[in-house]
């Protein structure tokens, strides 16, 4: 069976690894372009957000190169994306594929249902291959998430230009390398060493800048035109709050984000779904921690960032710190987000220089 | 004491509950003023740009109440329907904290959570809290609420079957509205959430419009309980919704029916759920062949442009049918 699944950030290079040791053939997802938006946003409902279209279409280009079967994950809301796997499977059977859709939902509702699902890729392979293609996988989406976060504080303060980024490049393919439990231990050693060789100037005080927002627009480079890169670039430390490996940790069989969500308690008090509660939350965090500004990504529409964002309003009011709103859509250019960022870190520079000013 | 309920979102699907309720405890029910520019101007100033045009006429509507009452009614609504996976959209559950933050001079908000899911315990400590805010004591909030439940779905009884659209409003909010029934060679469904249905302003008078080209209407309201939960096993997965799901159930039944020339979507622009909705409505019409349209709402919708595109519809299916 070929199967293919969504794009989301580097998380591809685990899940290929995963489905492969389980013995599928697997057809890469591409990382989505102008062309797979405008692909799937031809299907899609005109105010379906963007994580919707982009991953219709880059199904729509998986079934062209020969995708048997779609892995994607479900939901219980009352964010919308749970029930995106539901209509993406009505909207390419009426398109006439005939494709096997496999949605898992998040096991602590029906593990039963769960199993059953997850025994349709897993087939015949016995427990112990099963659990190396799990944990192996599991290991991997760390590495990933692990390597990355590293490569964001390094960026700002590279001596050369891009450096980082070639750095980064060989990392994974590194990584992707990697397939057994060793090897991929050994790959996270050598890919931190290889970023910390990157020659930085230490004088440099970074601004700091935490980004907050829906998770598929915050985790994908193609979605929200490398952000963080592009902050580095211009010599921003960009954090980020949410991980791939830690997300799906704490949302399936542990709760986790506890904290998160005492810190927006008195804003926002009822859980609005997606990622709008830890918004708030991570904004008073990042606030207490002393960033410089907090930059909130979000698809167009997004409902639950909606909400977040008419509160944040009035927390990074009474905490000091300016915000950037970013909603995203199929209309949004590289140059204006560009712009507008430069704008933003010219206006934390200021401040910081004030304080400075304002302390001697 | 007088408690302010905005005339929008759950006031045209849950008014005789909230109403039932207060005055059960003897508090003073006082409505907004019907939805009007003024009111739409005062949202639009207040609410998040992104908002979609419910959430700013809730904004309006407040902003109409705040200075003439004690307290104002935005519960945070979870659950009401006993159906374990399905909440509001969650525009609504942050409402409390939205206009919160959005907008000064606020009286107390009476932001009860209301969520029919959770343990008896759980929901007697929202009754507590609630009493304490109001000065009555816990047992009263209980028995009041119950009262209320009653009331409710007496009043969801009554709606079952009902030939026209001003027979549900006049039932559900006793706001009364002309009736002009003329001879109808065309039925219609339309469906859409009852805050855009029932709010002749913000629909640009769409229901009266169709009256008038002699279209007889059918909402999901009319559609019987039971049926709607016949109709959910038609799609493999609920929506999050209650709302929604009413929505597309009773879209499915009209389809299904073939009582139906045609469906109207009325929706709001941006809204979430709806572009779901929207489309499990549309690709259930194409393979029923039933003609569908979408009509979507925002401030800048104008009666002209409305009447145009229901004028071209109507048109669409007399021909249709004459042609049949």
């Amino acid at each position: 069976m070929k199967i293919t699944f969504p794009h989301m950030g580097s998380s591809p290079i685990a899940f290929r690894m995963m489905i492969e040791k389980l013995g599928h053939q697997v057809v890469m997802p591409l990382r989505p372009n102008e062309k797979t938006l405008s692909l799937g946003s031809h299907y899609s409902p005109e105010f379906a957000c963007i994580p919707f279209k982009i991953l219709l279409g880059t199904y729509l280009e998986a079934i062209k190169r020969g995708a048997e079967m779609i892995i994607t994950s479900g939901g219980m809301g009352p964010c919308r994306a749970g029930y995106y796997g539901v209509l993406h499977e009505k909207i390419l059977k009426d398109l006439g594929y005939d494709i096997d859709f496999v949605v898992l939902e998040p096991p602590q509702k029906k593990a039963v249902n769960f199993i059953k699902k997850l025994s349709k890729i897993t087939r015949s392979n016995s427990l112990s291959v099963v659990w190396d293609a799990l944990s192996t996988a599991w290991q991997k989406l760390k590495v990933l998430d692990l390597i990355e976060a590293l490569s964001y504080e390094i960026r700002p303060r590279e001596a050369v230009k891009n450096e980082t980024t070639n750095v980064m490049e060989e990392c994974y393919k590194l990584i992707d390398r990697a397939w057994t439990k060793e090897e991929i231990k050994e790959s996270l050693d050598r890919c931190t060493k290889m970023l910390k060789a990157v020659k930085t100037k230490d004088s440099i005080k970074p601004l700091k800048v935490g980004i907050i927002g829906e998770i598929y627009v915050v985790l994908e480079p193609a979605a929200n035109f490398d952000i963080q890169r592009m902050l580095g670039d211009m010599g921003v430390l960009a954090r980020r709050s949410i991980y791939l490996a830690d997300w799906t940790k704490d949302n399936t069989f542990f709760k986790g984000e506890e904290h998160i969500k005492k810190a927006a308690k008195p804003y926002l008090q009822e859980l609005v779904g997606g990622h709008g509660t830890l918004s708030v939350g991570n904004t008073v965090l990042y606030a207490k921690e002393g960033y410089d500004g907090i930059i909130q990504l979000a698809p167009f529409a997004c409902i639950p960032e909606i909400v977040s964002k008419s509160i944040l309003g009035k927390v990074t009011s009474d905490l000091d710190i300016p915000l950037l709103t970013l909603f995203i859509d199929e209309q949004t250019g590289k140059a204006g987000v560009k712009t507008r960022l430069e704008a933003f870190v010219d206006l934390m520079q200021s401040r910081r220089n004030h304080k400075r000013e304002a302390l001697a | 004491m007088k408690i302010g309920i905005p005339r929008t979102l759950t006031y045209y699907a849950y008014l005789p509950l909230w109403k039932g309720f207060f005055e059960a405890l003897g508090c003073e029910v006082v409505v907004s003023d019907k939805t009007s520019k003024g009111i739409l101007d005062k949202g639009v100033e207040y609410a998040v740009n992104d908002a979609c045009i419910p959430i700013k006429l809730f904004h309006g509507h407040v902003y109409n109440l705040k200075e003439r009452v004690d307290f104002l009614f935005v519960p945070r609504l979870l659950n009401l329907t006993r159906e374990k996976t399905v909440t509001y959209c969650p525009k609504f559950l942050g409402l409390a904290d939205m206009v919160r933050a959005s907008m000064p001079g606020l009286p107390p908000l009476l932001d009860f959570r209301i969520d029919l899911r959770k343990k008896r315990k759980e929901r007697q400590r929202e009754f507590k809290r609630m009493a304490t805010l109001l000065g009555v004591r816990p047992a009263e909030v209980d028995r009041a609420f119950r009262r209320a439940q009653r009331k409710m779905s007496r009043t969801l009884k009554d709606l079952s079957g009902k030939g026209n659209p001003e027979e549900v409003l006049g039932i559900l909010t006793e706001d009364t509205r002309n009736v002009l029934l003329p001879p109808q060679p065309i039925t219609l469904a339309v469906v859409g959430y009852p805050y855009l249905l029932y709010d002749d302003f913000v629909n640009a008078g769409l229901i009266s419009k169709l009256h008038k080209m002699g279209v007889r209407v059918l909402t999901p309201e009319m559609v019987p309980e039971k049926t709607l939960k016949r109709k959910a096993k038609s799609l493999p997965k609920d929506l999050f919704w209650t709302f929604s799901n009413q929505v597309v159930r009773g879209a499915i039944h009209y389809i299904d029916d073939g009582e139906v020339d045609g469906i109207i979507h009325v929706t709001a622009f941006g809204c979430g759920p709806d572009s779901m909705v929207g489309k499990l409505i549309e690709l259930e019409a194409k393979q029923k062949t039933v003609p569908y349209i979408c009509i979507s709402l925002d401030e800048h919708t104008g009666e002209a442009g409305v009447l145009t595109r229901l004028e071209a519809f109507v048109d669409m299916l007399k021909y249709r049918r004459d042609k049949q």
